[in-house]
């Protein structure tokens, strides 16, 4: 299936407004694994007729990864400068597929003057589901196991538990928690800028110890709602060996996989 | 001559609270030496959170077997401040169990019936704490951080707390008998006393029992002025501190990091093509500047910080869950409040000595708290779930974070190659943002 992307200046030049901001984020940019959450995000808002516009080449990086590893001058050079290409389009609402995007955008900007509604891509799908736009069969999944990591900067930074859990239920698959779900998760990893840097010493990484938990449930499949968890994941069933029995899946994969677009 | 035990009893009671007094104000002195910081929002909700979660004890549930024993412990701490009422009036006056004159008969029966109860339950409580903590071996308990001091400590006041309920079980045994003897007037019931420890004293003659109930009342009183005295130098301090700690808790949503307002102001100028970057600061605008960005010292810290390292309880719920320490690195949450305390303590004992602060070369940075720990942190704020009184032990390290990179420059090369990605090409990869859409055609 192909693609609509349009630009926040394509509607722009139109004279129009979408209906959300797909705020893409770095990960999901330019990291190939994590691109492919994108475009299936984006076949499901295609598929299903929401309006929605990326910034493509106005976005820059929210400063995330800068801000937790303690640089605030780099943190609020990005983030001013998104706030104003954000003001200038006049963006009311923004969804994004990363929650440490979700976050930043939601947490910390409003203070330096970028007030929008900002939802995590679970978040949005869940209120389309409810509404009644997006219907999920889940015939594709049925009696499949699938553990779902909770990421920090959605659980526990933001509170949300159950909007992905409530979609990966659509999916009509056997969903089994983690001892270490909901707000006692356990990190991937990468959280706090670690994503760019080798880990300090210890017995063991991070991730590995994250994956070994899921695996010893024996998933066919582990889900995710971050694009770096979803790479410290998919790193750790490498670790393991287990990458020709166990997928790590963002859940909108799952979702444009269950609707084979 | 007859008054001289009332005379003992208020000098010892003067010199206990005096003494209490004391090291609460150098508490305080020393909290007040960190930065300022405005927590007097949404008063109605910080009630509400500290009645919830000290009060009720709401965070402790999350653990059932310590959540419940820990209520015992509780409770008997507020029986000894009921009790001590009761003391300081039968004290001062050498009345007999004051309270019975105010509550009238049954009520009191009823009172000291619950505080028998209530006590039992301590007792219980103590018992199985003292085991689980020295022979059971909870890793959190057990850990080599708490090796020295914090362990003696642990242990000392659950044997004070046993010697303390064991003198009021003695002093009310005693009573009891002398009542049945009708040698004493007959108030209170003891249920757990009458039953367990009466048969016993039962053998005792008149002259003991009522030397044992009197020696019973004075160590219980003794007791209670030193364990008050004791707090200050334990992570006991939190039977009081978790009320201000809980009251002052960051509400936000866990992963709102402050911004700094005074970058703000740098880079709005920076951003302003009108800005004349020579121009004189405007007058009263250097006083909001911090001296420096981040914390390398306890000064440098909020006093909500400050406070947070001295409420803290190092019970290790917090490094028991960090990602971190599970996987062996060196960051402990636990450890990152344990070290602020000392510090600031030797700070303080600076301040004690010399009249104000004097340079003593050393620092909260690198002196107790090294970069390797602070680079483990994922922010993953797992320590701040988990701690039953909500500290923040991740926004200490964040701010020592800040300052080694804003202040020093010193962050791992790797992220150094990340942040000046983001800087020169918006992504903290070495990518160029003309790319940015490039996805959409692959
Ligand atoms: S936020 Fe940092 S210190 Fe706290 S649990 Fe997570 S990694 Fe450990
Ligand atoms: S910070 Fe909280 S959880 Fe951690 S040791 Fe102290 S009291 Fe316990």
């Amino acid at each position: 299936m192909d693609f609509n992307i349009k630009t926040m200046a394509e509607y722009a030049a139109e004279g129009k407004s979408p209906e959300v901001l797909f705020w893409v984020g770095c990960a999901g940019s330019f990291d190939d694994r994590a691109k492919k959450i994108t475009k299936a995000f984006c076949k499901i808002l295609n598929k299903i007729g929401v309006e929605f516009a990326v910034l493509g080449q106005e976005e820059s990086c929210t400063g995330d990864p800068a801000k937790r590893a303690g640089n605030e001058f780099v943190f609020q050079m990005m983030a001013l400068t998104n706030i104003e290409v954000l003001n200038a389009y006049e963006v009311k609402k923004i969804v994004t597929a990363c929650p440490h995007c979700f976050n930043t955008l939601k947490n910390e900007y409003p203070s330096l003057g970028g007030n929008f509604e900002v939802v995590h891509h679970t978040q949005f799908l869940k209120k389309l589901m409810e509404e009644g736009r997006l219907k999920i069969e889940g015939g594709a999944f049925k009696g499949k196991k699938i553990t779902f990591h909770d990421p920090c900067y959605l659980g526990r930074a933001n509170d949300e538990y159950e909007a992905p859990r409530m979609l990966l239920e659509k999916l009509d698959a056997e969903l089994v928690e983690m001892k270490r779900c909901k707000t006692n998760g356990l990190c991937c990893g990468a959280g706090g800028a670690q994503m760019f840097k080798e880990p300090e010493k210890g017995n063991k990484d991070i991730n590995v110890e994250r994956t070994e938990e899921a695996l010893s449930f024996e998933p066919k499949i582990i889900a995710t709602g971050c694009p770096f968890c979803n790479t410290m994941m998919t790193d750790g069933v490498k670790h393991f060996n287990k990458n020709t029995e166990v997928e790590v899946k963002d859940i909108v994969e799952l979702l444009a996989e269950a609707e084979d677009l | 001559m007859q008054y001289i035990d009332n005379i003992i009893f208020l000098i010892l009671l003067v010199a206990g609270f005096g003494l209490f007094a004391k090291s609460l104000s150098k508490i305080y002195r020393n909290i007040r030496l960190g930065r300022e910081i405005n927590r007097s929002d949404h008063k109605a909700e910080r009630w509400e959170t500290m009645a919830r979660v000290a009060m009720g004890q709401s965070k402790m549930v999350k653990r059932p077997v310590a959540g419940i024993l820990h209520l015992f412990v509780y409770v008997g701490f507020v029986i000894i401040n009921i009790e001590l009422v009761e003391i300081i009036v039968d004290g001062i006056f050498g009345t007999h169990r004051f309270l019975s004159s105010i509550f009238g008969h049954s009520f009191y029966n009823f009172f000291t019936a619950t505080l028998e109860i209530l006590a039992l339950l301590v007792i219980i409580g103590v018992v199985v704490f003292f085991i689980r903590r020295n022979f059971y071996g909870v890793k959190r308990l057990t850990m080599k951080e708490l090796f020295g001091w914090p362990k003696h400590d642990a242990n000392w006041i659950l044997i004070i707390e046993f010697a303390l309920m064991m003198a009021f079980f003695k002093m009310n045994t005693a009573d009891w008998v002398l009542q049945q003897r009708g040698l004493l007037p007959e108030h209170g019931s003891f249920p757990i006393s009458s039953t367990f420890l009466a048969p016993i004293f039962n053998n005792f003659s008149d002259s003991v029992l009522f030397f044992t109930e009197k020696a019973a009342w004075w160590f219980h009183f003794a007791g209670i002025l030193f364990f008050m005295n004791y707090l200050y130098y334990s992570k006991h301090l939190h039977i009081i501190l978790a009320f201000p700690s809980t009251w002052f808790a960051n509400l936000n949503k866990k992963g709102k990091f402050n911004n700094l307002e005074s970058v703000t102001k740098e880079i709005k100028l920076m951003m302003d093509p009108n800005a004349d970057p020579y121009a004189a600061p405007a007058e009263g605008a250097e006083a909001d500047v911090p001296s420096k960005f981040g914390a390398e010292d306890v000064f440098d810290l909020n006093q909500v910080q400050l406070l947070n390292a001295y409420s803290c309880t190092e019970c290790g719920r917090c490094t028991s869950v960090c990602p971190a320490n599970i996987t062996g690195k060196k960051l402990s949450p636990r450890l990152i409040l344990m070290k602020t305390r000392d510090r600031l303590e030797e700070v303080g004992r600076n301040i004690d000595k010399n009249g104000k602060f004097v340079d003593d070369g050393k620092k909260l940075l690198n002196d107790y708290v090294t970069k390797e720990e602070l680079w483990a942190c994922t922010t993953c704020n797992a320590c701040t779930e988990a701690c039953p009184i909500l500290l923040d032990p991740l926004s200490i390290i964040f701010e020592m974070r800040r300052f080694l990179v804003m202040e020093q420059s010193a962050a791992p090369q790797e992220l150094n190659l990340m942040m000046t990605n983001v800087e020169n090409n918006a992504a903290p990869w070495q990518y160029n943002q003309a790319d940015r859409l490039n996805w959409a055609n692959d």
